[in-house]
């Protein structure tokens, strides 16, 4: 198993060091180690209940590591909060998108920048936002849960935007949307990306999500089984039995 | 379209393929609608169907005693009493529903026409035949044994002191009338509509409002005309009656649209003039309030008092399950904790400790003390969820009830003794307000809930507000955008508790003393009801739910203008609650913010959707098309 070229140097963004996780007594990860340096766009990739959700949340800090480190620039956040790790540039697009679906658009966007103090700032991360997605503009007044599954997408996106993160933790950005739109997504992730935001996805979707990305992993039930580059994993005869849980030979 | 302005030909013999072909026809013209349907054509099964459920809701009517306990209560003298109209407006419902078509798009309704009458007097009579059947059994059999109110003088107030054939007779043509004018309601075209409703309505609520009007007639000197329109033992006169419904009948009709204009154009304002609109309301409505009880009389003023309790009650509650969406269910906790604590700090009676603070300097405390219980009991619900934590407040409601009431701590609040001789509410040493004068506990509450209106409106705006709502709408992702859930949660359980007490130290100062049977579990669901009924998270809902239902109605231990109902007031309770979420999911005034967006959001919707078709039109950039290549 060949490594993927990993940026060196440099301290990682966020990482974990071989942590696990439980749900009550079910071990959900298991000694899993990522690491997610600044600028890339990086994938995990596994089928369902192999413990992709649950690797976002212990990133998150809404889950706690039974064992293992949590680190975000060099600090061991472990026993920190949420909202300590967003003020710090972590934020995540939920799966299927979850907007406040009886708030306006306005109150979801300013949600997303619930930390923040600095109106202006906030002011003109708004402009950004109607810049990358004019139609969220013309919604802003609309309840969320009348949108568009489209348009959903777009403001979860905005909404996360919103807190000026550094990292961007996206969950299934192709969950519940039309082929079409899961192109579109695809593509402004990779607009966004470009734009120097980090992005850690996590996906089923493998080829969509290995087609943008720098490096993945594979993991299967809670434990990484691949680590490699975007292009290796493509090719990788593994791969599709790990991912769909059986061999094809 | 009325019936008599329909051609002769088109009326009554017009075959289902001419409706059809009629309907087509109308719906070219963008105004789809058939000529009325041919007398007999009736949805029999319908009629029926409906019939019974008006039958069996009479019979249930008369079976809860209504109809004998309040048939002393005379609305228009002697026509009328409340006891027969708890019977008779059923078959007036039932017969103008069925007469209800459902409206689609591009589908005909039927005008309305003698078909509406004989639908609605058909189902009437079926409604009414539920009492005619009712009568013959209590001729029959005596039931008596499970059925308290199974008696003969029922048997006599619905055979109107005749026979029982008599009864028979005489409900199912009281019922098919009934049903007949219900149906007939539609033929009425909608302006000669407004004016008949606004003359019941008008007749009805002033003979509904008698302890009141007179009341205020008191006070403005104009009994003259109170002792004229009222007979002398409750009830409008008849001629009075008439004189009232043509004086309300001709202002409709000078009025006509005025109205509605000027709502709609209060509506349609935008940015500051709708601030100031708003604001010259507010200071109407409040200046009102502050005039309007120099001229009423206690009765009216205590009635107002209890409204403003409940207000302040309602608005603490709406934090809590309206805006951060915790169903407590024990919320009457922090009522009588605050009702407690300002006892004990003010009663020179108080067993244990008596300090007999000023009641200012106690509201300090009371103001403290609730906010640490509510920390208490949030501490540990709050990590529960949904139905769980409801089940959980209610449980914590009854505790907190049962240690006031426990001989463990009846040294401290004397058990079920309570405390009692709790002095009025000081105001900074000009005045007492206590019990015996109405009025100031009235301006006391209204204080309150005035600076609990303002509290409530700026927390909606805050950031905790958005927090809360955020919380409510999904928790999950709320912690994601870095919301402390825990924190918030608790902050909504504190600011609900400190509303709640409020109410609790005026409370107690006004009734001058406190049980623990004064906090049942049935507080908290009126209070909770009131809130549901007013409008969740709408703070104008929640002043009108609490008018409706507490001031029409009564509180759960406090008369309301409707005294003599005040046994069925839950079975009404229970009533408007299913009516309203049948009706009315959002409440009485539901939160105007909210009904703006969705009329804007609509609007919106359909001006993107004209530009996709009128694209697609113009073989431009179709939307299949584009979802296709892409």
């Amino acid at each position: 198993m060949s490594k993927g070229e990993t940026p060196t140097g440099a301290v990682p963004l966020l990482e974990m060091r071989s942590v696990n996780a439980h749900y009550g007594a079910v071990h959900a990860l298991r000694d899993v180690d990522l690491s997610i340096h600044a600028g890339e766009l990086v994938c995990l990739l596994g089928g369902n209940a192999s413990g992709k959700s649950t690797t976002l949340k212990t990133l998150l800090g809404m889950l706690k590591p039974s064992s293992g480190e949590v680190v975000l620039d060099g600090e061991v956040v472990n026993d920190k909060p949420t909202s300590y790790r967003v003020a710090r540039g972590v934020t995540m697009v939920p799966e299927n998108r979850r907007l406040f679906k009886r708030l306006s658009v306005r109150e979801n966007l300013d949600l997303g920048a619930y930390l923040r103090s600095d109106s202006a700032g906030i002011a003109e991360d708004l402009e950004r936002v109607f810049e990358l997605f004019p139609r969220v503009k013309e919604r802003l007044s609309q309840k969320a849960g009348t949108l568009s599954g489209g348009e959903q997408q777009m403001v979860a996106m905005g909404r996360a935007l919103m807190a000026r993160p550094r990292l961007l933790l996206m969950d299934e950005p192709s969950m519940g949307l039309a082929p079409a739109l899961v192109q579109q997504n695809f593509e402004l992730i990779e607009q966004i990306h470009a734009a120097g935001l980090t992005i850690f996805m996590v996906e089923q979707n493998a080829n969509m999500a290995l087609s943008i990305a720098d490096r993945g992993w594979v993991l299967q039930t809670g434990r990484v089984v691949l680590d490699d580059s975007a292009e290796n994993l493509m090719t990788h005869p593994e791969l599709r039995a790990s991912y769909l849980g059986q061999s094809d030979a | 379209m009325t019936a008599d302005e329909q051609p002769s030909e088109a009326a009554p013999g017009v075959t289902d393929a001419a409706s059809g072909a009629a309907g087509a026809q109308a719906h070219e013209h963008e105004t789809p609608q058939a000529p009325p349907r041919p007398l007999l054509a009736q949805d029999w099964r319908r009629l029926l169907r409906m019939g019974a459920v008006g039958a069996t809701a009479q019979m249930f009517l008369a079976l809860s005693n209504m109809p004998l306990r309040l048939d002393d209560r005379l609305l228009i003298k002697p026509i009328l009493s409340f006891g027969y109209l708890s019977l008779l407006f059923v078959p007036f419902v039932v017969g103008n529903r069925v007469g209800h078509q459902i409206k689609r798009e591009g589908i005909p309704t039927h005008a309305a026409g003698a078909h509406e009458v004989i639908g609605g007097a058909v189902a009437g009579a079926v409604a009414g035949a539920g009492v005619s059947l009712m009568a013959l059994l209590l001729a029959n059999f005596d039931l008596r044994e499970p059925l308290v109110n199974w008696s003969p003088q029922l048997a006599d107030l619905l055979a109107f002191g005749n026979s029982t054939g008599f009864a028979v007779f005489i409900w199912l043509l009281l019922g098919g009338l009934s049903g007949a004018a219900g149906g007939a309601m539609r033929l009425l075209r909608p302006r000669i509509r407004r004016v008949a409703v606004t003359m019941i309505l008008t007749v009805g609520l002033i003979s509904v409002m008698e302890t009141l009007v007179t009341d205020l007639a008191e006070g403005m000197r104009f009994e003259w005309l109170t002792d004229r329109v009222y007979a002398r033992r409750g009830g409008v006169n008849w001629n009075w009656a008439l004189i009232l419904a043509a004086v309300s009948g001709l202002v409709s009709v000078l009025a006509r649209g005025r109205v509605r204009r000027t709502r709609e154009r209060i509506a349609s304002l935008e940015g500051a003039s709708r601030n100031r609109a708003n604001l010259g309301l507010i200071a109407l409505t409040g200046a009102l309030l502050v005039i309007l009880p120099m001229f009423t009389g206690k009765l009216t003023n205590e009635l107002l008092a209890n409204v403003g309790l409940f207000v302040l009650l309602a608005l603490g509650l709406n934090v809590v399950v309206g805006l951060a969406g915790i169903l407590d269910l024990g919320y009457v906790a922090f009522f009588a904790v605050g009702s407690y604590t300002a006892a004990v700090l003010t009663a020179a009676t108080s067993p244990r400790i008596n300090p007999e603070l000023p009641w200012f300097v106690a509201l300090i405390f009371v103001v403290g003390i609730t906010g640490l219980v509510g920390l208490f009991i949030g501490a540990p619900v709050i990590r529960m969820r949904g139905d769980y934590l409801a089940i959980v407040t209610l449980g914590f409601g009854e505790i907190i009830r049962l240690l006031f009431l426990s001989d463990w701590l009846s040294g401290w609040f004397g058990g079920s003794q309570g405390i009692v001789r709790i002095p009025g509410a000081g105001i900074f040493g000009l005045a007492s307000v206590d019990g015996t004068d109405p009025r100031a506990v009235f301006y006391l509450v209204l204080a309150f809930c005035a600076l609990t209106i303002y509290i409530s409106w700026r927390l909606e705006r805050s950031r905790l507000g958005r927090a809360w709502m955020a919380v409510r709408e999904d928790e999950t992702v709320a912690e994601a955008m870095g919301i402390n859930t825990v924190n918030v949660k608790l902050m909504a359980f504190v600011v609900g508790a400190v509303l709640g007490s409020f109410s609790g130290a005026i409370f107690s100062a006004k009734v001058g003393s406190v049980f623990p049977n004064s906090f049942l579990i049935l507080v908290s669901i009126v209070i909770l009801v009131v809130v549901i009924f007013g409008g969740m998270g709408s703070i104008p809902g929640v002043i009108a739910g609490s008018a409706v239902l507490i001031g029409v109605l009564g509180g759960p231990r406090q008369p309301g203008l409707l005294a003599e109902f005040s046994e069925y007031k839950l079975l009404i309770y229970g009533a408007l609650l299913i009516w309203m979420m049948l009706a009315r999911p959002e409440g009485l005034i539901p939160s105007v913010r909210r009904s703006r967006e969705l009329h804007q959001q609509e609007m919106a919707q359909d001006a993107w959707l004209r530009e996709q078709l009128d694209e697609e039109a113009n073989g431009g950039g179709s939307l299949r098309a584009s979802a296709a290549t892409s």
